[in-house]
């Protein structure tokens, strides 16, 4: 009898395991150095100017087209039942409760999340990294660190300006191209949003720029030799954290579900 | 006299593969030793473990009598402020203009303005042969001699008892290779401090090294004062001190080659 086949599947959970500890073991570890002290408050920095800051034009785009797109199509489907003025609310909620965060996530994960791969994998693979070692500097209190912090703080606040912008795309096409009145749209807009709404995005995008930091640095620390294995963390990094985004979304979303 | 570093029967594996099968070594206070061998021999393995990046599965690795191999993190923190090391292609940060470069650890241990860390890092760069303007540059601004020298200037400015080189001169012509060797001597000799140097260039193991150890198959199979290096009477040590195309280890590489060829 052929055993091969029993092999790879063993062999595949096996390192499906082994590689779920590996994470497991690294994110511990980085929320613990992040928690204790020295905190490299110019490293933090540079990461909230690279992810908060150089992040702002590509969400601001995806959402505002996003919002633009929504107010398009829920137009089409609502006015097939006479419920063209649900729109506005349509909009808004979708926006701050969904497309926002998750938009704004998958975006900044492309963005950010291969570039801190490429940069500490690159650190990596140049001795950088033992070299910061051999200096007395604990690798993780320094590069992980202020990146887990950063995209943690970060992303709130990206997703909180996308969602102004979404919301103000479908306001453009509503009022222009549908033809609402501009003061009864912005009405219908904040008639039925709530705080509640606001934060579940907020919440989420938190647990995202966690997620995309912790995915860039875990690929990035145990980046292979070469351009290759440089190539291969980033892509990891980006497929890593864009699938745990969506992942994070049903549970955050369950956990709140009704809220 | 209690030698500065005594490393005692290391041994270590990769995905079992051994690559140090007992490695013991020796070296005084002020003395510089050069570790030579073969590419895959060893001997970056044994720095590494040195320096308590890689934990040794067996042997014992003592600094002025005190073994280093398994002490608390705390402790080994401690212990590396002792040292000072390059590394192969620089390792120098590469988002760090070249002051921050050198000034790194200290400005980590003791809090100092600005200025002071210029003054620091441009004092050091002038006497390793830069000029002063540098220090505002980035490392991948400047040629790999440079480079070196920068790493050189990094390894010295927190004034450390013992310096690790590895492969110090590698990449460089040979002028260049020879200031670097120079400058390695004068860091060393103004220092006071014990250093171990990895190299393939036995140009610059002549110029720097007391003494010579060479290590082969994770083994140190040769170990005494450089001016004996030429008359061992050990095949493997000739052939490699004298860089002969044939001998012992050009079979041993090539069983390494065919081995790697077949593993993979």
């Amino acid at each position: 009898m052929n055993f091969g086949f029993l092999r790879q599947i063993g062999q595949g959970a096996f390192h499906f395991l082994a590689s779920f500890g590996r994470i497991a073991f690294f994110t511990a570890s980085a929320v613990r150095w992040t928690l204790q002290p020295p905190y490299y408050g110019r490293q933090i920095g540079r990461q909230i100017i690279d992810i908060g800051y150089y992040s702002l034009p590509v969400v601001g785009l995806t959402t505002l087209f996003s919002g633009m797109v929504l107010a398009l199509q829920s137009y089409t489907g609502f006015a097939r039942f006479s419920a063209e003025d649900t729109v506005a609310t349509v909009v808004v909620l979708s926006v701050t409760r969904e497309l926002g965060p998750v938009l704004a996530g998958l975006m900044v994960a492309g963005r950010i999340g291969a570039s801190m791969a490429a940069e500490i994998g690159t650190m990596r693979v140049t001795d950088q990294i033992d070299a910061l070692d051999t200096l007395s500097t604990r690798p993780m209190q320094y590069l992980v660190a202020p990146r887990l912090l950063a995209g943690t703080i970060c992303l709130p606040f990206l997703v909180i300006i996308g969602d102004i912008i979404g919301v103000f795309g479908g306001y453009i096409v509503g009022v222009y191209r549908l033809g609402f009145n501009a003061s009864l749209y912005l009405s219908r807009t904040l008639q039925f949003l709530e705080v509640a709404d606001v934060m579940l995005g907020v919440i989420k995008a938190a647990v995202f720029g966690f997620l995309i930091a912790l995915m860039g640095c875990y690929h990035g620390y145990h980046s292979g030799r070469g351009a290759e294995g440089v190539g291969l963390a980033t892509t990891n990094a980006v497929v890593s954290s864009s699938i745990f985004i969506l992942i994070a979304n049903y549970i955050v979303t369950a956990l709140f579900f009704g809220v | 006299m209690v030698a500065k570093i005594k490393i005692e029967n290391l041994k270590k594996s990769f995905a079992g593969k051994e690559v140090l099968k007992g490695v013991s070594l020796e070296v005084a206070p002020q003395e510089s030793l050069v570790i030579i061998g073969t590419s895959g021999c060893g001997k970056s393995v044994t720095l590494k473990c040195l320096l308590g990046l890689i934990a040794p599965d067996e042997g014992a690795i003592l600094i002025d009598g005190t073994d280093t191999v398994g002490q608390s993190r705390n402790a080994r923190e401690q212990m590396l402020h002792r040292f000072g090391m390059t590394f192969q292609f620089g390792a120098l940060f590469d988002s760090l203009p070249i002051w921050e470069n050198i000034t790194f650890r200290l400005r980590q241990k003791v809090k100092m303005s600005r200025q002071e860390a210029r003054k620091i890092a441009s004092d050091i760069v002038v006497q390793l042969g830069l000029s002063a303007h540098v220090i505002d540059q980035y490392p991948a601004e400047l040629s790999g001699g440079m480079q070196k020298r920068v790493a050189l200037a990094r390894a010295v400015a927190d004034k450390p008892e013992i310096l690790l080189f590895d492969e110090p001169t590698s990449g460089l012509d040979p002028i260049t290779g020879g200031v670097i060797d120079n400058l390695i001597k004068d860091s060393v000799k103004r220092l006071g401090a014990t250093a171990i140097t990895i190299s393939h260039d036995m140009a610059s193991v002549r110029r720097i090294a007391d003494k010579v150890a060479m290590i082969h198959h994770g083994v140190v199979i040769w170990y005494g004062p450089a001016a004996e290096m030429d008359h061992t009477g050990i095949p493997e040590v000739d052939q490699f001190v004298h860089g002969k195309a044939q001998g012992p280890l050009t079979q041993a590489i090539n069983d390494d080659a065919l081995s790697v060829g077949t593993n993979s």
